[in-house]
């Protein structure tokens, strides 16, 4: 017992190592592409996650991310673009002041934007978590909604429609896989605390959890409002990663697409979440060539534009018809298990074997 | 404002409540029989428009027999939505149906897009229907009017199917309880797979009418019209067909309204059915003729 | 002084009147029944007692607060818990998870202190855990404490959601036919076990029992539903022999054979 925790923390410690040379390596010399799909895995994770945390630990059914989204990033951006940029984007109308003059170390601009965040989740979720089910989904997805329309029509501090340019490009691995080691770190120790089983009590039955004297409105709160300020971090993160943002971006697909690495991870699993969130960044990015064509020299491929979603949502309903418990389930990832799987199993069998046949002793 | 302006907007309200209400019963419908938001209402809505397109332009059907045809299809298609994406998850938790409704909603459109492309196409609209008509200082199109009478035509048959017929006995007899339907030998699946067609054979005669008031088909096109109707049922009272009606013709002739009396809004315009929605939730969530009904335990 | 007290308590679900004027007095370290035949408004009385509903008419008081109204998790914080009738445990998580929950209303150390493991936290949580594991010890589950609830056996899940109740330390306990689906032994087993719990944990305790029987052996005190009405009140003996419960017994002996 004492051996095994002792095994899986050193297995843990060489993981983490590992993972911080390949940063390393991959800012350094990896191709640009390819570490900017990282990055957007690692805050496809954050997302995954916060969302995670709402739907899957909490079982309340919102669709308000890309609207939390879109708080934090728009903060984040206009708290860390120059004044002089600020100024040459927003022509039409004028950046209120004092935004206008504002600048903020990375860091920080972050911070504000989650705070932010998760300030206007906590206003929403006064009204709104008292819904349940469907009413509770189309509510969020109608505030998220309202957050783009009003982002769309206030001009002087969203530079509306036309969106936000030449946002710094701050956001690298270090960030984003660190900011996602965070959001790791935090909710696993919230999901595994007595808050997070009170969570789990209202995901598994509101009536009983309210007669074991959890206090519904509070801890449905405390889940949405720190969903929101994770989700609010991973849109700052991916504003001053892509550079630019618009009002468009946040809309209802983009909520879709981290719902897809929730269900597609497991509901309830966070390291489900993040799984899922490289895999599907990466699919997202591999599967590429369905919308466009590829010439490969003697014959070119038609592909076709929309055939990659078609794909995306009908991987969805497969989950979700076939194998609804996704990846994980509700189980965490864990060291004990993956040693104990069949895969694993026959690799450590050869393993042995080869050592024994070259004649050491094991 | 003068008067005439103001009764072009109304009955450009009234005429898009019609359509809203249309749609809207299509959510009503199955919310009452299912307790879903069949989200892919609105794409089958959207289906609707490109049926007759291709029936109209495609295979230059007249419309007389085009639109009878996508009404059908139409409604076929909603059956198969049921099939495939719902009815095998029908002891699954709440939130899996959900999702496979998202799922199926954005499969819809982007099946759209791919074969049929994403560019907008313009709807075939009979020249009988799109006609001008002058009514003092004002000029309004015919639909305007045939929009409202084909709506309640279509209210009248939709009543006296719930009311009058066994199907109808069947639908509301599974909308109570599914087991006690199940008990009185009521074949669930079929009442079900009928409510599906039903809503969307309504869908399909809102869906050809707003062809022609909005002459512009997109694969999208369903998305925001969909949430809104959505919306408009939740108002009324979900799961009650009256209600949708009544919830429609909010939300159609406030838009409008919102739109004519504060045009500094416009851009607000399709907040105003969410801002609507929360105003209700928070002060009756059953909405106008919901019955407040208490979880039994 | 009682402890709980009904006063005219009226319960209307659209036209439909589940309970009417119905009154009660609990005094400290009873054991009371609630019996009646099937649709008589006992879950009922359980439901506006716990907050569950609100009462349409009348009047509830424990310990001489009112509590009529009052939100559901406030009546348990004030020391009223339950069973349900169809037994409501968290059934994807584990025997101890779900004992521990109901251990969370007591909860001193705020969210980010346990989202951080601050020791005020984690001595509390220690505290939690060996608590929890005792209850399971009494109730004959700690073997049990790490399989997921809704896997255990009937039986067990009914002691489990006891053990559950118990947890949140109540005063009063409400009882929803503890003893349904159970075999006569069984079910004098459980008999035992409530009289012992009774005095162990200093409970008064309220419970409905559908088979006359049960409800007859353990309590000092009977009531007696039927359509919302109370019909008898009394001595375990004196109700036996009350005419119209008799009646109302075989009402349902006879709607049971049809
Ligand atoms: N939430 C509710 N909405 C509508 N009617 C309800 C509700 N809860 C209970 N009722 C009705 O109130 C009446 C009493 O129900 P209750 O559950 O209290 O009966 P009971 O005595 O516990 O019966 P049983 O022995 O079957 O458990 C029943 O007719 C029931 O249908
Ligand atoms: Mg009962």
């Amino acid at each position: 017992m004492a051996e095994q925790k002792r095994r899986n923390q050193i297995l843990t410690t060489v993981s983490i190592l590992l993972l911080l040379g390949f940063i390393y390596f991959a800012e350094n010399y990896l191709d640009l592409y390819i570490v900017r799909i990282l990055n957007v895995c690692a805050i496809y994770a954050i997302l995954g996650m916060s969302m995670n945390l709402i739907n899957g630990f909490t079982g309340l059914f919102s669709l308000g991310h890309a609207g939390f989204m879109a708080v934090g990033a728009y903060t984040t951006a206009l708290l860390t673009m120059p004044p002089a940029v600020k100024q040459q984007i927003f022509y039409l109308t004028p950046l209120i002041k004092p935004l206008d003059q504002m600048n903020l170390a990375f860091p920080l601009a972050l911070l504000v934007g989650g705070l932010l965040t998760a300030l206007v989740g906590s206003m929403i979720a006064a009204p709104v978590l008292r819904l349940k089910g469907d009413y509770l989904a189309i509510a969020t997805l109608g505030f998220a909604e309202i957050i783009r329309v009003v982002f769309t029509n206030t001009q002087s501090i969203t530079n509306g429609a036309l969106g936000l340019k030449g946002i710094p490009a701050l956001t690298n691995l270090w960030w984003s896989f660190g900011t996602a080691a965070f959001t790791l770190v935090v909710l696993l120790s919230l999901i595994n605390s007595s808050y997070g089983r009170a969570l789990k009590a209202i995901r598994e039955d509101e009536t009983a959890a309210e007669a074991m004297g959890i206090n519904l409105a509070k801890h449905k709160t405390l889940s949405f409002v720190t969903g929101a300020f994770f989700a609010g971090i991973g849109g700052g993160l991916l504003g001053n990663l892509l550079g630019t943002i618009d009002p468009k971006m946040f809309s209802f697909m983009f909520t879709f697409n981290i719902l897809l690495i929730v269900v597609l991870g497991g509901m309830g699993s966070l390291t489900g979440s993040i799984i899922s969130a490289f895999i599907v960044t990466f699919a997202n990015e591999y599967l590429r060539f369905l919308d466009e064509s590829i010439n490969l020299g003697f014959f070119v491929l038609r592909g076709k534009v929309g055939m990659r979603s078609v794909v995306f949502s009908a991987t969805l309903m497969f989950v979700v018809l076939f194998y609804r418990h996704g990846l994980m389930g509700s189980k965490e990832f864990s060291w004990d298990r993956l040693l104990a799987s069949r895969v694993c199993q026959r690799m450590q069998g050869c393993f042995k074997k080869r050592l024994l046949k070259g004649g050491y002793d094991q | 404002m003068t008067l005439d302006l103001f009764l072009q907007h109304l009955s450009n309200g009234i005429s898009l409540g019609s359509l809203y209400a249309l749609i809207a019963i299509g959510y009503t419908m199955v919310y009452g029989i299912l307790r879903l938001i069949n989200f892919a209402h609105g794409d089958i809505f959207m289906m609707a428009t490109y049926f007759a397109f291709f029936g109209i332009v495609t295979f230059r059907i007249p419309w007389f027999i085009t639109f009878p045809l996508v009404l059908v299809l139409t409604a076929g298609l909603g059956m198969g939505v049921e099939t495939v994406a719902y009815r095998p998850l029908r002891e699954a938790p709440k939130i899996s149906l959900l999702i496979s409704a998202i799922g199926a909603s954005f499969f819809l459109e982007n099946l759209t897009i791919v074969l049929f492309g994403g560019v907008p196409k313009p709807f075939p609209a009979p020249k009988l229907f799109t006609d001008v008509v002058q009514v003092g200082a004002v000029s309004i199109q015919k639909l305007t009017f045939y929009i409202p009478i084909v709506t309640v035509i279509a209210l009248l048959g939709l009543m006296y199917l719930i009311n009058k017929t066994k199907t109808g006995m069947a639908m509301r007899a599974v909308s109570m309880d599914h087991e006690t339907a199940r008990v009185m030998g009521i074949n669930i699946n079929r009442t079900i797979s009928f409510t599906f067609g039903l809503g969307s054979f309504l869908a399909a005669v809102g869906g050809i009418m707003w062809g022609m008031k909005f002459p512009q088909i997109q694969p999208l096109m369903g998305v925001i019209p969909g949430l809104k109707c959505f919306i408009a049922a939740v108002i009324g009272g979900i799961g009650n067909i009256g209600g949708a009606v009544i919830g429609g013709f909010i939300l159609g002739i406030g838009e409008i309204m919102l739109v004519a009396f504060l045009p500094d809004l416009t851009g607000y315009r399709d907040a105003f059915a969410f801002v609507l929605l929360i105003l209700i939730l928070m002060s009756k969530p059953t909405g106008i003729l919901g019955e407040k009904t208490a979880e039994k335990v | 002084m009682s402890l709980l007290k009904l006063t005219e308590v009226t319960m209307n679900f659209g036209g439909l009147t589940a309970l009417k004027s119905f009154n009660l007095e609990l005094a400290p370290g009873e054991i009371v029944g609630l019996s009646g035949p099937n649709g008589a408004g006992k879950t009922t009385v359980f439901n506006v007692i716990t907050g569950v509903y609100e009462p349409s008419h009348g009047q509830i008081f424990f310990m001489e607060q009112e509590i009529t109204g009052m939100r559901p998790d406030l009546i348990t914080k004030a020391g009223i818990a339950r069973t349900f009738q169809n037994i409501r445990l968290f059934k994807g998580l584990s025997v101890m998870e779900n004992v521990l929950i109901a251990h969370h209303l007591h909860l001193k150390a705020n969210y980010l202190a346990a989202m951080l493991k601050l020791p005020g936290y984690r001595r509390e949580e220690r505290e939690m855990r060996e608590r929890s594991l005792a209850l399971l010890e009494r109730v004959g589950l700690a073997d049990l404490r790490d399989e997921q609830a809704g896997a255990l056996p009937y039986g067990m899940q009914r002691r489990l959601e006891i053990a559950r109740a118990l947890a949140t330390n109540p005063k009063l306990l409400l009882l929803d036919e503890p003893a349904a689906g159970m075999n006569p032994k069984e079910a004098e087993d459980l008999t035992a076990f409530i009289k012992e719990i009774q005095t162990e944990f200093d409970l008064t305790i309220f419970l409905i029992e559908h088979h006359m029987d049960v409800v007859m052996n353990i309590s000092e005190l009977i009531y007696v539903l039927d359509y919302g009405m109370t019909i008898a009140g009394g001595k375990p003996a004196e109700v036996q022999n009350n005419q119209r419960v008799i009646e109302a017994y075989l009402g349902v002996n006879e709607d049971v054979e049809d």
